[in-house]
């Protein structure tokens, strides 16, 4: 039987967003931690996004 | 006398609310009664405007050889303007575009003929005819293509319109210490990409040399991305070819301003044992590319799927039809505009630091010894 390809994008999608979620969160728990690093933890928090996001498109296009 | 008044009050304000909401209530469900009656009258045109909001989110992903700002769809007249065609096809070809009419006829120029294919030119005879083979591909001849196209234009108005900008913005440095004009907004952001991406990412004495690059490709990339979002309908950064060679240029100058270093982590990484140095190489080799094919990606994927979405929602005011439908995905086109909006900036300093970061490894110099 064929899988749509409609699910491996569901998947992708749940998978990438899970791994968005997860830096979103801890760069929350660190800036609470940690207020005067935040402008760190805010670009980090932006490339790693990032390269996952770029790694879900990369995914989405090819599926 | 004053709770009489409360009382008063409080009457006004449930009756007017009451009333708010029967004439609220009446108009949705009248437009509701009328949408569904035109509905029904145009049952098997229904599918018809499914099908051309697909063909229009289709023809505004792709490049066009015209400028076409609105299109009456009843009397099939276009408001715009044509573009140059450049061709190479033994010797120059050059006209305009006004020739094809759309795609619609065939353009004739010293004798060759040609014809527009889903927006690409292919050699044909005076009759226009386009052969197709087996996976619908047109075997025609397709001479080298270098028009002026829609998006061509988009990056010659992008560059003008910087190189007014940020030359007003440097002159005005001259006269004093304080930008002037429109410089007082774009001179923190420059101070911004200087203090924040270059310097922490390829180090203080380096960085210098590149902060033009940065520059260049902060603004460029921002701009278009704005300008995709304006009604002008175009869509440079959505485009790969775009990217590709956004990515080309950052690519290129990472391996060219790499040091010994650069390459020896490359190719020979310090500090491991010698069978995991041999299958760290491809590794790291592989890295070097996929880097800049992530940037383009990235940045393409983004752009074209926010374009994608965001037209998707206006079209779904065509298909719905009646004012609850249609007022929800109005608000969810503004939301979701302003979230672009976000995107447009966020993807243009994720290109900056991420470049910035890939100069920063190829410039890096490791002075002391450390254990990696």
């Amino acid at each position: 039987m064929e899988i749509p390809t409609i699910v491996g994008a569901g998947l992708i999608v749940i998978g990438a967003g899970l791994g968005i979620g997860r830096i979103g969160g801890s760069a929350m728990d660190a800036i609470a931690r940690q207020p005067e690093a935040s402008g760190k933890i805010q670009t980090a928090m932006l490339i790693a996004a990032a390269l996952i996001e770029g790694i879900g498109f990369a995914a989405l296009f090819a599926g | 006398m004053q709770q009489f008044l409360r009382q008063f009050n409080l009457f006004t304000m449930q009756h007017k609310f009451f009333v708010t909401i029967m004439t609220v209530t009446l108009f949705l469900f009248n437009f509701n009664s009328f949408a569904q009656h035109n509905e029904h009258e145009n049952e098997s045109g229904e599918k018809s405007l499914k099908e051309k909001i697909k063909e229009d989110i289709q023809h505004h992903l792709l490049d066009s050889h015209d400028f076409t700002f609105y299109t009456d769809s009843e009397t099939g007249k276009s408001t715009g303007f044509s573009l140059p065609i450049i061709l190479w096809d033994n010797g120059l070809q050059f006209f305009s575009s006004s020739k094809f009419h759309h795609g619609e006829t065939v353009a004739e120029n010293n004798g060759n003929y040609y014809k527009l294919y889903h927006n690409k030119i292919y050699k044909t005879d005076i009759n226009g005819s386009i052969e197709l083979d087996s996976h619908d591909h047109p075997t025609n001849a397709k001479p080298l293509d270098f028009s002026i196209t829609k998006s061509v234009v988009m990056i010659i108005v992008t560059g003008v319109l910087m190189l007014l900008l940020f030359g007003g913005l440097a002159k005005s440095f001259r006269k004093g210490p304080i930008a002037t004009g429109v410089g007082r907004f774009f001179e923190p952001i420059i101070i911004y990409i200087r203090d924040d991406i270059a310097k922490p990412n390829i180090g203080d004495p380096q960085y210098k040399k590149y902060m033009p690059y940065l520059l260049t490709i902060f603004f460029f990339v921002w701009f278009l991305n704005l300008f995709g979002l304006t009604p002008l309908g175009v869509n440079v950064t959505g485009n790969i070819a775009v990217t590709f060679a956004l990515a080309l240029l950052t690519f290129v100058i990472t391996q060219v301003s790499g040091n010994k270093n650069y390459w020896k982590h490359i190719f020979w990484m310090p500090g491991v044992p010698w069978p995991m140095k041999i299958i760290l190489a491809p590794i790291e080799l592989l890295g070097v590319l996929i880097k800049p094919f992530a940037l383009m990606i990235r940045l393409y994927a983004n752009i074209m799927a926010g374009h994608v979405v965001l037209m998707s929602i206006i079209g779904l005011m065509f298909i719905f039809q009646n004012w609850i439908g249609s007022s929800l995905s109005f608000f969810l086109a503004f939301a979701l505009s302003l979230l672009e909006l976000l995107v447009a900036a966020l993807q243009a300093y994720i290109f900056t630091m991420l470049s910035a970061l890939y100069f920063g490894f190829a410039v890096e110099e490791h002075d002391h010894e450390e254990a990696h």
